[in-house]
Protein backbone atom coordinates (compact mmCIF):
# COMPACT_ATOMS: atom_id res chain seq x y z
CA UNK A 1 0.00 0.00 0.00
CA UNK A 2 2.71 2.12 0.89
CA UNK A 3 4.39 1.63 -2.52
CA UNK A 4 1.05 2.09 -4.11
CA UNK A 5 1.13 5.59 -2.59
CA UNK A 6 4.64 6.22 -3.56
CA UNK A 7 4.02 4.89 -6.92
CA UNK A 8 1.22 7.16 -7.30
CA UNK A 9 2.47 10.49 -5.02
CA UNK A 10 5.84 10.25 -5.08
CA UNK A 11 6.75 11.21 -8.86
CA UNK A 12 7.18 14.30 -10.29
CA UNK A 13 6.80 12.52 -13.56
CA UNK A 14 2.92 12.31 -13.16
CA UNK A 15 1.33 15.02 -14.79
CA UNK A 16 -0.30 17.41 -12.09
CA UNK A 17 -3.76 16.10 -12.59
CA UNK A 18 -3.08 13.24 -12.45
CA UNK A 19 -1.98 13.21 -8.58
CA UNK A 20 -4.23 11.31 -6.48
CA UNK A 21 -4.34 11.97 -2.22
CA UNK A 22 -2.02 9.20 -0.88
CA UNK A 23 -3.79 6.32 1.21
CA UNK A 24 -3.93 7.29 5.03
CA UNK A 25 -1.86 4.89 7.34
CA UNK A 26 -3.91 2.04 8.37
CA UNK A 27 -6.38 2.26 5.62
CA UNK A 28 -7.90 -0.99 4.08
CA UNK A 29 -10.01 -1.33 1.40
CA UNK A 30 -13.67 -0.62 1.79
CA UNK A 31 -13.10 1.16 5.39
CA UNK A 32 -15.75 4.34 5.79
CA UNK A 33 -13.98 5.98 8.56
CA UNK A 34 -10.23 6.08 8.98
CA UNK A 35 -9.08 5.39 12.35
CA UNK A 36 -7.41 8.99 12.65
CA UNK A 37 -11.89 10.08 12.34
CA UNK A 38 -12.45 7.80 14.45
CA UNK A 39 -10.15 8.84 17.02
CA UNK A 40 -10.76 12.74 16.42
CA UNK A 41 -14.39 12.29 16.68
CA UNK A 42 -13.85 10.42 19.92
CA UNK A 43 -11.56 12.55 21.45
CA UNK A 44 -13.96 15.71 20.53
CA UNK A 45 -17.25 14.14 21.28
CA UNK A 46 -15.54 13.09 24.83
CA UNK A 47 -14.12 16.59 25.47
CA UNK A 48 -17.07 18.37 25.15
CA UNK A 49 -19.17 15.37 27.56
CA UNK A 50 -16.82 16.62 29.65
CA UNK A 51 -16.89 20.32 29.18
CA UNK A 52 -20.61 20.23 29.17
CA UNK A 53 -20.30 18.42 32.40
CA UNK A 54 -18.73 21.01 34.09
CA UNK A 55 -20.43 24.13 32.59
CA UNK A 56 -24.49 22.85 32.56
CA UNK A 57 -24.63 22.51 36.32
CA UNK A 58 -23.10 25.76 36.94
CA UNK A 59 -25.15 27.54 34.19
CA UNK A 60 -28.12 25.93 35.78
CA UNK A 61 -26.92 26.93 39.03
CA UNK A 62 -27.17 30.10 37.95
CA UNK A 63 -30.07 30.09 36.41
CA UNK A 64 -31.94 28.55 39.13
CA UNK A 65 -34.11 31.04 40.89
CA UNK A 66 -36.10 31.40 37.91
CA UNK A 67 -37.58 28.05 38.60
CA UNK A 68 -37.79 28.65 42.54
CA UNK A 69 -40.41 29.68 44.26
CA UNK A 70 -39.99 30.86 47.67
CA UNK A 71 -42.47 30.29 51.05
CA UNK A 72 -45.61 32.19 51.27
CA UNK A 73 -45.11 35.04 53.64
CA UNK A 74 -48.13 36.56 55.78
CA UNK A 75 -47.57 39.60 57.92
CA UNK A 76 -50.29 41.00 60.37
CA UNK A 77 -50.88 44.93 59.59
CA UNK A 78 -53.58 45.94 62.32
CA UNK A 79 -57.06 44.84 63.17
CA UNK A 80 -59.53 44.68 61.09
CA UNK A 81 -61.20 47.96 62.72
CA UNK A 82 -58.38 50.13 61.46
CA UNK A 83 -59.84 50.13 58.00
CA UNK A 84 -62.25 51.37 56.18
CA UNK A 85 -64.19 52.00 53.04
CA UNK A 86 -63.73 55.39 51.73
CA UNK A 87 -59.98 55.83 51.95
CA UNK A 88 -56.97 54.13 52.49
CA UNK A 89 -54.40 53.27 55.26
CA UNK A 90 -50.76 52.84 54.30
CA UNK A 91 -48.92 50.03 55.70
CA UNK A 92 -45.43 49.12 55.64
CA UNK A 93 -44.21 45.01 55.80
CA UNK A 94 -41.74 43.22 54.42
CA UNK A 95 -41.79 41.58 51.33
CA UNK A 96 -37.99 40.18 50.73
CA UNK A 97 -36.66 38.99 53.83
CA UNK A 98 -32.71 39.03 54.62
CA UNK A 99 -31.60 42.96 53.23
CA UNK A 100 -33.24 44.61 56.13
CA UNK A 101 -35.08 47.76 55.61
CA UNK A 102 -35.07 47.21 51.67
CA UNK A 103 -37.07 43.84 51.87
CA UNK A 104 -39.78 46.49 53.15
CA UNK A 105 -42.71 47.55 50.96
CA UNK A 106 -45.80 49.80 51.29
CA UNK A 107 -49.51 48.65 50.67
CA UNK A 108 -52.31 50.63 50.82
CA UNK A 109 -55.27 48.74 52.65
CA UNK A 110 -59.54 49.36 52.82
CA UNK A 111 -62.43 47.60 53.17
CA UNK A 112 -63.80 46.39 49.78
CA UNK A 113 -66.62 49.15 49.20
CA UNK A 114 -69.78 47.30 47.17
CA UNK A 115 -70.06 50.93 45.72
CA UNK A 116 -67.06 50.44 43.56
CA UNK A 117 -68.64 47.07 42.33
CA UNK A 118 -66.61 44.92 44.99
CA UNK A 119 -67.74 42.23 46.56
CA UNK A 120 -68.58 43.16 50.28
CA UNK A 121 -66.31 41.91 53.07
CA UNK A 122 -63.17 41.80 51.47
CA UNK A 123 -59.92 43.46 52.94
CA UNK A 124 -58.05 45.73 49.40
CA UNK A 125 -54.45 45.77 49.76
CA UNK A 126 -53.27 47.84 46.58
CA UNK A 127 -49.20 47.93 46.40
CA UNK A 128 -47.30 51.14 45.85
CA UNK A 129 -45.03 50.03 43.22
CA UNK A 130 -46.07 51.71 40.18
CA UNK A 131 -46.66 49.52 36.96
CA UNK A 132 -44.84 52.02 34.98
CA UNK A 133 -41.37 50.84 36.01
CA UNK A 134 -41.68 50.48 39.85
CA UNK A 135 -41.17 53.54 41.09
CA UNK A 136 -43.22 54.21 44.86
CA UNK A 137 -46.59 55.93 44.35
CA UNK A 138 -48.51 57.72 47.06
CA UNK A 139 -51.92 58.24 47.72
CA UNK A 140 -53.14 61.68 47.50
CA UNK A 141 -56.20 62.03 49.66
CA UNK A 142 -57.33 65.64 48.30
CA UNK A 143 -57.75 63.96 44.90
CA UNK A 144 -58.31 60.36 45.48
CA UNK A 145 -55.74 58.97 43.31
CA UNK A 146 -52.54 57.50 43.58
CA UNK A 147 -49.83 59.68 41.80
CA UNK A 148 -45.97 58.16 40.91
CA UNK A 149 -43.20 60.55 41.66
CA UNK A 150 -41.09 59.55 38.64
CA UNK A 151 -42.83 59.91 34.93
CA UNK A 152 -46.35 61.31 36.38
CA UNK A 153 -48.08 57.67 36.00
CA UNK A 154 -51.56 58.54 37.74
CA UNK A 155 -54.53 55.54 39.04
CA UNK A 156 -57.92 56.14 40.00
CA UNK A 157 -59.25 55.41 43.61
CA UNK A 158 -58.84 51.67 43.00
CA UNK A 159 -56.02 51.38 41.07
CA UNK A 160 -57.12 51.49 37.60
CA UNK A 161 -54.96 53.72 35.58
CA UNK A 162 -56.10 57.26 34.34
CA UNK A 163 -53.02 58.45 32.89
CA UNK A 164 -49.50 58.41 32.01
CA UNK A 165 -46.96 55.40 30.97
CA UNK A 166 -48.34 52.61 33.39
CA UNK A 167 -49.29 49.99 31.18
CA UNK A 168 -51.81 47.94 33.50
CA UNK A 169 -53.33 49.13 37.00
CA UNK A 170 -51.33 48.66 40.41
CA UNK A 171 -50.67 45.49 41.60
CA UNK A 172 -52.51 43.93 45.04
CA UNK A 173 -51.70 42.20 47.71
CA UNK A 174 -53.77 38.68 48.95
CA UNK A 175 -55.43 39.58 52.31
CA UNK A 176 -56.72 37.46 54.81
CA UNK A 177 -58.52 38.12 58.81
CA UNK A 178 -57.34 36.17 61.26
CA UNK A 179 -57.67 36.46 64.88
CA UNK A 180 -59.04 39.90 64.33
CA UNK A 181 -55.66 41.31 62.32
CA UNK A 182 -55.66 41.63 58.90
CA UNK A 183 -52.82 40.08 56.68
CA UNK A 184 -50.80 40.70 53.55
CA UNK A 185 -49.57 38.14 51.69
CA UNK A 186 -48.08 37.16 47.94
CA UNK A 187 -48.38 40.20 45.55
CA UNK A 188 -50.51 39.61 42.27
CA UNK A 189 -51.46 41.59 38.95
CA UNK A 190 -54.77 42.30 37.57
CA UNK A 191 -55.92 43.22 34.15
CA UNK A 192 -57.27 45.98 32.93
CA UNK A 193 -60.89 44.36 34.22
CA UNK A 194 -59.24 44.27 37.35
CA UNK A 195 -59.31 40.33 36.66
CA UNK A 196 -56.37 38.64 39.27
CA UNK A 197 -53.37 37.02 37.32
CA UNK A 198 -50.05 36.09 38.71
CA UNK A 199 -48.12 39.24 39.62
CA UNK A 200 -45.93 40.42 36.85
CA UNK A 201 -42.92 42.96 36.98
CA UNK A 202 -43.78 46.20 35.96
CA UNK A 203 -44.04 47.32 32.67
CA UNK A 204 -45.43 45.06 31.54
CA UNK A 205 -48.76 44.06 29.82
CA UNK A 206 -51.63 41.71 31.58
CA UNK A 207 -54.74 40.56 30.41
CA UNK A 208 -55.03 39.37 26.45
CA UNK A 209 -52.58 38.33 24.36
CA UNK A 210 -50.03 39.85 27.17
CA UNK A 211 -50.73 37.08 28.75
CA UNK A 212 -48.34 34.64 26.83
CA UNK A 213 -46.00 37.93 25.52
CA UNK A 214 -45.10 38.69 29.06
CA UNK A 215 -45.95 35.10 30.43
CA UNK A 216 -46.08 34.35 34.29
CA UNK A 217 -43.13 33.42 36.06
CA UNK A 218 -42.58 30.20 38.27
CA UNK A 219 -41.15 32.28 40.59
CA UNK A 220 -44.30 34.07 41.50
CA UNK A 221 -47.97 32.90 43.40
CA UNK A 222 -50.98 31.82 41.63
CA UNK A 223 -53.57 34.57 41.91
CA UNK A 224 -56.65 34.37 44.57
CA UNK B 1 41.05 -2.45 23.42
CA UNK B 2 42.48 -0.18 20.67
CA UNK B 3 40.79 3.10 20.35
CA UNK B 4 38.71 3.35 17.49
CA UNK B 5 39.47 7.04 15.57
CA UNK B 6 36.59 9.49 16.42
CA UNK B 7 33.83 9.35 13.73
CA UNK B 8 33.40 12.65 12.06
CA UNK B 9 30.50 14.67 12.68
CA UNK B 10 28.66 16.27 9.65
CA UNK B 11 28.98 20.04 9.64
CA UNK B 12 25.00 20.21 9.28
CA UNK B 13 24.77 18.49 12.34
CA UNK B 14 26.56 20.57 14.62
CA UNK B 15 24.85 23.69 15.87
CA UNK B 16 25.84 26.81 14.92
CA UNK B 17 27.03 28.91 18.10
CA UNK B 18 24.72 31.09 19.75
CA UNK B 19 25.68 34.30 18.72
CA UNK B 20 24.81 37.03 21.37
CA UNK B 21 25.23 40.93 19.85
CA UNK B 22 27.94 42.58 20.51
CA UNK B 23 28.17 43.83 23.94
CA UNK B 24 28.39 47.78 24.54
CA UNK B 25 31.84 48.47 26.34
CA UNK B 26 33.42 45.33 25.93
CA UNK B 27 35.58 46.07 22.90
CA UNK B 28 36.97 49.46 24.52
CA UNK B 29 36.86 52.32 21.84
CA UNK B 30 36.69 51.30 18.34
CA UNK B 31 40.05 52.04 16.68
CA UNK B 32 40.26 55.44 15.18
CA UNK B 33 38.15 57.20 17.81
CA UNK B 34 39.02 59.59 21.09
CA UNK B 35 38.65 57.16 24.02
CA UNK B 36 35.37 58.86 25.61
CA UNK B 37 37.67 59.30 29.13
CA UNK B 38 41.31 60.97 28.80
CA UNK B 39 42.43 59.59 31.99
CA UNK B 40 41.95 56.15 31.20
CA UNK B 41 43.96 54.67 27.85
CA UNK B 42 41.83 52.39 26.19
CA UNK B 43 41.28 48.46 26.60
CA UNK B 44 42.85 49.19 30.15
CA UNK B 45 40.37 49.72 32.76
CA UNK B 46 40.24 49.36 36.58
CA UNK B 47 38.31 47.26 38.23
CA UNK B 48 35.50 49.65 39.56
CA UNK B 49 34.79 50.12 35.10
CA UNK B 50 34.89 46.15 34.71
CA UNK B 51 32.39 45.99 37.27
CA UNK B 52 30.31 49.06 35.68
CA UNK B 53 30.51 47.75 32.83
CA UNK B 54 29.09 44.66 33.87
CA UNK B 55 26.55 46.41 35.57
CA UNK B 56 25.52 48.00 31.84
CA UNK B 57 24.83 45.25 30.33
CA UNK B 58 23.00 42.83 32.83
CA UNK B 59 20.24 44.24 31.86
CA UNK B 60 20.33 43.80 28.04
CA UNK B 61 21.91 40.20 29.07
CA UNK B 62 18.55 39.71 30.65
CA UNK B 63 16.68 40.66 28.35
CA UNK B 64 18.40 38.74 25.88
CA UNK B 65 18.76 35.55 27.97
CA UNK B 66 14.29 35.88 28.47
CA UNK B 67 14.23 36.46 24.54
CA UNK B 68 15.77 33.78 23.42
CA UNK B 69 13.48 31.49 25.05
CA UNK B 70 10.32 33.98 24.55
CA UNK B 71 11.14 34.71 20.91
CA UNK B 72 9.27 37.72 21.39
CA UNK B 73 11.14 40.60 20.00
CA UNK B 74 9.88 39.75 16.50
CA UNK B 75 6.05 40.14 17.60
CA UNK B 76 6.93 43.17 19.72
CA UNK B 77 9.19 45.38 17.53
CA UNK B 78 6.22 44.57 14.93
CA UNK B 79 3.33 45.55 16.82
CA UNK B 80 5.08 48.55 18.58
CA UNK B 81 7.03 49.89 15.18
CA UNK B 82 4.22 49.16 12.70
CA UNK B 83 3.38 51.46 10.03
CA UNK B 84 0.78 53.83 10.19
CA UNK B 85 -1.14 55.63 7.26
CA UNK B 86 -0.25 59.03 6.33
CA UNK B 87 -2.91 61.21 8.00
CA UNK B 88 -3.14 59.02 11.43
CA UNK B 89 -4.20 61.88 13.48
CA UNK B 90 -5.22 62.70 17.34
CA UNK B 91 -8.86 61.02 16.63
CA UNK B 92 -6.96 57.46 16.55
CA UNK B 93 -6.03 57.69 20.14
CA UNK B 94 -9.48 57.02 21.35
CA UNK B 95 -9.26 53.52 21.18
CA UNK B 96 -5.91 53.76 23.48
CA UNK B 97 -8.06 55.72 26.03
CA UNK B 98 -10.71 53.67 25.97
CA UNK B 99 -8.21 50.85 27.17
CA UNK B 100 -6.70 53.20 29.47
CA UNK B 101 -9.81 53.94 30.82
CA UNK B 102 -10.56 50.09 31.31
CA UNK B 103 -7.28 49.40 33.11
CA UNK B 104 -7.73 52.56 35.36
CA UNK B 105 -11.20 50.70 36.23
CA UNK B 106 -9.57 47.75 36.84
CA UNK B 107 -6.33 48.85 38.71
CA UNK B 108 -9.10 51.10 41.26
CA UNK B 109 -11.58 47.86 41.36
CA UNK B 110 -9.20 45.66 42.98
CA UNK B 111 -8.55 48.20 45.62
CA UNK B 112 -12.05 48.57 46.29
CA UNK B 113 -12.92 45.07 46.53
CA UNK B 114 -10.21 44.68 49.20
CA UNK B 115 -12.80 47.25 51.52
CA UNK B 116 -16.15 46.45 49.82
CA UNK B 117 -18.92 44.11 51.43
CA UNK B 118 -21.51 42.79 48.89
CA UNK B 119 -24.37 42.24 51.97
CA UNK B 120 -27.07 43.74 51.66
CA UNK B 121 -27.04 45.02 54.92
CA UNK B 122 -23.06 45.44 55.18
CA UNK B 123 -22.71 47.12 51.29
CA UNK B 124 -23.65 50.42 52.15
CA UNK B 125 -21.81 50.54 55.87
CA UNK B 126 -18.53 49.56 53.45
CA UNK B 127 -19.09 52.11 51.20
CA UNK B 128 -19.30 54.78 53.71
CA UNK B 129 -15.99 53.09 55.74
CA UNK B 130 -14.11 53.61 51.59
CA UNK B 131 -14.58 57.39 51.89
CA UNK B 132 -12.77 57.55 55.13
CA UNK B 133 -10.01 55.72 54.57
CA UNK B 134 -7.07 57.70 53.96
CA UNK B 135 -7.04 58.28 49.66
CA UNK B 136 -10.17 55.86 49.91
CA UNK B 137 -12.67 58.41 48.68
CA UNK B 138 -10.09 59.11 45.92
CA UNK B 139 -9.94 55.65 44.68
CA UNK B 140 -13.47 55.50 45.07
CA UNK B 141 -14.05 58.50 43.11
CA UNK B 142 -11.67 57.36 40.45
CA UNK B 143 -13.75 54.20 39.79
CA UNK B 144 -16.86 56.12 39.56
CA UNK B 145 -16.40 58.81 37.28
CA UNK B 146 -13.91 56.74 35.50
CA UNK B 147 -17.25 54.68 34.50
CA UNK B 148 -18.28 57.34 33.22
CA UNK B 149 -15.48 58.48 30.88
CA UNK B 150 -14.99 54.99 29.66
CA UNK B 151 -18.56 54.91 28.30
CA UNK B 152 -18.06 58.52 26.76
CA UNK B 153 -15.02 57.12 25.26
CA UNK B 154 -16.37 54.38 24.05
CA UNK B 155 -18.96 56.25 21.74
CA UNK B 156 -16.09 58.57 21.07
CA UNK B 157 -14.38 55.24 19.45
CA UNK B 158 -17.11 54.34 17.85
CA UNK B 159 -17.95 57.44 16.29
CA UNK B 160 -14.21 57.37 15.13
CA UNK B 161 -14.58 54.28 13.67
CA UNK B 162 -18.06 54.74 12.07
CA UNK B 163 -17.46 58.14 10.11
CA UNK B 164 -14.10 57.08 8.97
CA UNK B 165 -15.69 54.48 7.98
CA UNK B 166 -12.80 51.77 9.48
CA UNK B 167 -15.67 49.47 10.03
CA UNK B 168 -15.62 48.59 6.08
CA UNK B 169 -13.48 45.65 5.12
CA UNK B 170 -11.84 43.56 6.29
CA UNK B 171 -12.44 45.14 9.38
CA UNK B 172 -16.01 44.23 9.91
CA UNK B 173 -14.96 41.47 12.53
CA UNK B 174 -13.52 43.88 14.71
CA UNK B 175 -16.68 46.14 14.44
CA UNK B 176 -18.33 43.29 15.78
CA UNK B 177 -16.01 42.74 18.76
CA UNK B 178 -16.34 46.45 19.46
CA UNK B 179 -20.08 46.28 19.75
CA UNK B 180 -20.11 43.40 21.88
CA UNK B 181 -17.29 45.27 24.23
CA UNK B 182 -19.70 48.08 24.17
CA UNK B 183 -22.59 46.56 25.43
CA UNK B 184 -20.55 44.53 28.31
CA UNK B 185 -19.52 47.97 29.20
CA UNK B 186 -22.99 48.95 29.58
CA UNK B 187 -23.17 45.74 31.47
CA UNK B 188 -20.55 46.63 33.95
CA UNK B 189 -22.24 50.53 34.53
CA UNK B 190 -25.55 48.64 35.44
CA UNK B 191 -23.80 46.31 37.88
CA UNK B 192 -21.85 48.63 39.23
CA UNK B 193 -24.48 51.06 39.87
CA UNK B 194 -26.18 48.70 42.86
CA UNK B 195 -23.39 48.00 44.36
CA UNK B 196 -23.11 51.07 46.61
CA UNK B 197 -26.57 50.08 47.67
CA UNK B 198 -28.06 53.29 48.68
CA UNK B 199 -31.41 55.33 47.67
CA UNK B 200 -30.28 56.06 44.47
CA UNK B 201 -28.28 52.75 43.35
CA UNK B 202 -31.41 50.48 45.00
CA UNK B 203 -34.21 52.53 42.71
CA UNK B 204 -32.15 52.76 39.35
CA UNK B 205 -31.22 49.34 39.44
CA UNK B 206 -35.22 48.35 40.01
CA UNK B 207 -36.38 50.84 37.41
CA UNK B 208 -33.19 49.05 34.78
CA UNK B 209 -34.32 45.93 36.01
CA UNK B 210 -38.06 46.58 34.82
CA UNK B 211 -36.97 48.26 31.77
CA UNK B 212 -35.31 44.90 30.79
CA UNK B 213 -38.39 43.09 31.74
CA UNK B 214 -40.64 44.65 28.99
CA UNK B 215 -38.69 42.82 26.59
CA UNK B 216 -41.08 40.25 25.06
CA UNK B 217 -41.01 36.54 26.08
CA UNK B 218 -37.74 36.58 27.50
CA UNK B 219 -37.45 39.60 29.38
CA UNK B 220 -39.83 38.18 32.73
CA UNK B 221 -37.47 35.64 33.21
CA UNK B 222 -34.54 37.75 33.03
CA UNK B 223 -35.72 39.85 35.44
CA UNK B 224 -35.68 36.33 37.86
CA UNK B 225 -32.59 35.82 36.34
CA UNK B 226 -30.48 38.81 37.04
CA UNK B 227 -32.69 39.22 41.02
CA UNK B 228 -31.82 35.68 41.54
CA UNK B 229 -35.64 35.79 42.68
CA UNK B 230 -39.12 37.42 41.99
CA UNK B 231 -38.02 41.12 43.94
CA UNK B 232 -34.83 42.58 44.36
CA UNK B 233 -32.95 40.65 47.17
CA UNK B 234 -29.62 39.67 49.01
CA UNK B 235 -29.23 37.48 46.27
CA UNK B 236 -29.33 40.31 43.76
CA UNK B 237 -26.04 42.06 45.02
CA UNK B 238 -24.05 39.51 45.34
CA UNK B 239 -25.23 38.17 42.00
CA UNK B 240 -24.62 41.86 40.53
CA UNK B 241 -20.89 41.78 41.97
CA UNK B 242 -20.03 38.52 40.61
CA UNK B 243 -20.77 39.67 37.37
CA UNK B 244 -19.60 43.14 37.77
CA UNK B 245 -15.63 41.76 38.75
CA UNK B 246 -15.69 38.24 37.90
CA UNK B 247 -17.83 37.63 34.55
CA UNK B 248 -17.83 40.89 32.58
CA UNK B 249 -14.21 41.58 33.14
CA UNK B 250 -13.25 38.30 32.23
CA UNK B 251 -15.05 38.74 28.74
CA UNK B 252 -14.03 42.28 28.18
CA UNK B 253 -9.93 41.25 29.03
CA UNK B 254 -10.75 38.49 26.41
CA UNK B 255 -12.32 40.47 23.73
CA UNK B 256 -9.91 43.51 23.79
CA UNK B 257 -6.96 41.27 23.37
CA UNK B 258 -9.03 39.73 20.06
CA UNK B 259 -9.81 43.58 19.20
CA UNK B 260 -6.21 44.74 19.18
CA UNK B 261 -5.00 41.48 17.47
CA UNK B 262 -7.02 42.30 14.89
CA UNK B 263 -6.15 46.24 14.81
CA UNK B 264 -2.52 44.80 14.47
CA UNK B 265 -3.03 42.56 12.07
CA UNK B 266 -5.34 44.72 9.91
CA UNK B 267 -3.26 47.53 10.50
CA UNK B 268 -5.33 50.98 10.72
CA UNK B 269 -7.32 52.60 8.10
CA UNK B 270 -6.08 56.34 6.71
CA UNK B 271 -8.20 59.50 7.37
CA UNK B 272 -11.07 59.62 4.53
CA UNK B 273 -9.79 63.12 3.27
CA UNK B 274 -6.61 61.54 2.65
CA UNK B 275 -6.38 60.14 -1.36
CA UNK B 276 -5.20 57.27 -2.37
CA UNK B 277 -1.23 57.65 -4.08
CA UNK B 278 -1.60 56.11 -7.56
CA UNK B 279 1.09 54.02 -8.78
CA UNK B 280 3.73 56.44 -10.33
CA UNK B 281 4.33 53.31 -13.04
CA UNK B 282 1.07 51.47 -14.31
CA UNK B 283 1.63 47.95 -13.06
CA UNK B 284 1.52 45.20 -15.18
CA UNK B 285 -0.09 42.85 -12.93
CA UNK B 286 -3.20 42.28 -11.76
CA UNK B 287 -4.57 45.34 -9.54
CA UNK B 288 -5.04 43.56 -6.66
CA UNK B 289 -1.25 43.03 -6.11
CA UNK B 290 -0.48 46.39 -7.19
CA UNK B 291 0.62 47.56 -3.30
CA UNK B 292 -0.88 49.57 -1.08
CA UNK B 293 -3.93 51.34 -2.66
CA UNK B 294 -4.49 53.80 -0.27
CA UNK B 295 -7.30 54.82 2.11
CA UNK B 296 -6.06 51.92 3.98
CA UNK B 297 -7.49 48.94 1.69
CA UNK B 298 -5.67 45.89 2.15
CA UNK B 299 -3.94 44.58 -0.33
CA UNK B 300 -4.45 41.47 0.89
CA UNK B 301 -6.55 38.42 -1.61
CA UNK B 302 -3.39 36.49 -1.54
CA UNK B 303 -3.85 32.81 -1.50
CA UNK B 304 -1.37 31.81 0.58
CA UNK B 305 -2.87 33.26 3.32
CA UNK B 306 -0.08 36.02 3.56
CA UNK B 307 -1.29 38.55 6.43
CA UNK B 308 -2.72 41.03 5.34
CA UNK B 309 -1.08 44.38 5.03
CA UNK B 310 -2.84 47.02 6.38
CA UNK B 311 -1.13 49.87 5.56
CA UNK B 312 -2.32 52.58 2.87
CA UNK B 313 -0.83 55.32 0.44
CA UNK B 314 1.76 52.60 -0.64
CA UNK B 315 3.57 52.07 2.57
CA UNK B 316 5.54 49.01 2.22
CA UNK B 317 5.63 46.61 5.09
CA UNK B 318 8.54 46.04 6.70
Amino acid sequence: MADDANKVNGADEAPIKERVKPDPPGYFEGESMTRRNVFTVASQAIGGIAAAGIVLPAVGFAVAPIFHRGKERWEAVGPVSDFVEDTYRQVVFTETEGIGDAGKTTAYVRRSSEDLGEEAGKIVAVSNRCAHLGCPVRFVEAAGNFICPCHGGVYDFQGKRIGGPPVRPLDQFQTRVRQGQVEVGPRYSVTNQMEPVRARDPGEFTGGIWEYLYPPRPSTFPPP
Amino acid sequence: MPSLPKPKIPDAVVPPPLRKPAKPGSGGTPKGQAPTDLKTAPGRKTAGDKLLDVGKEAPIDALGWVDQRLAASGFLTGMLFRKVPKGTNWFYTLGSATLFAFIVQAVTGVFLAMYYTPSATQAYASIAHINEVPLGQLVHGMHKWGASVMVILVFLHMGRTFFFGAYKYPRELNWVIGVTLLILTMLMAFTGYLLPFDQRSFWASIVGININGTGPVVGPYLNDFLRAGPELGATTLARFYAIHMLLVPGAIIALIGAHMYLVVKLGTTAPPWVKAERPKVAAPVAPLDAGGNGNGRVNGHHADGAPVDGEGNGASSA
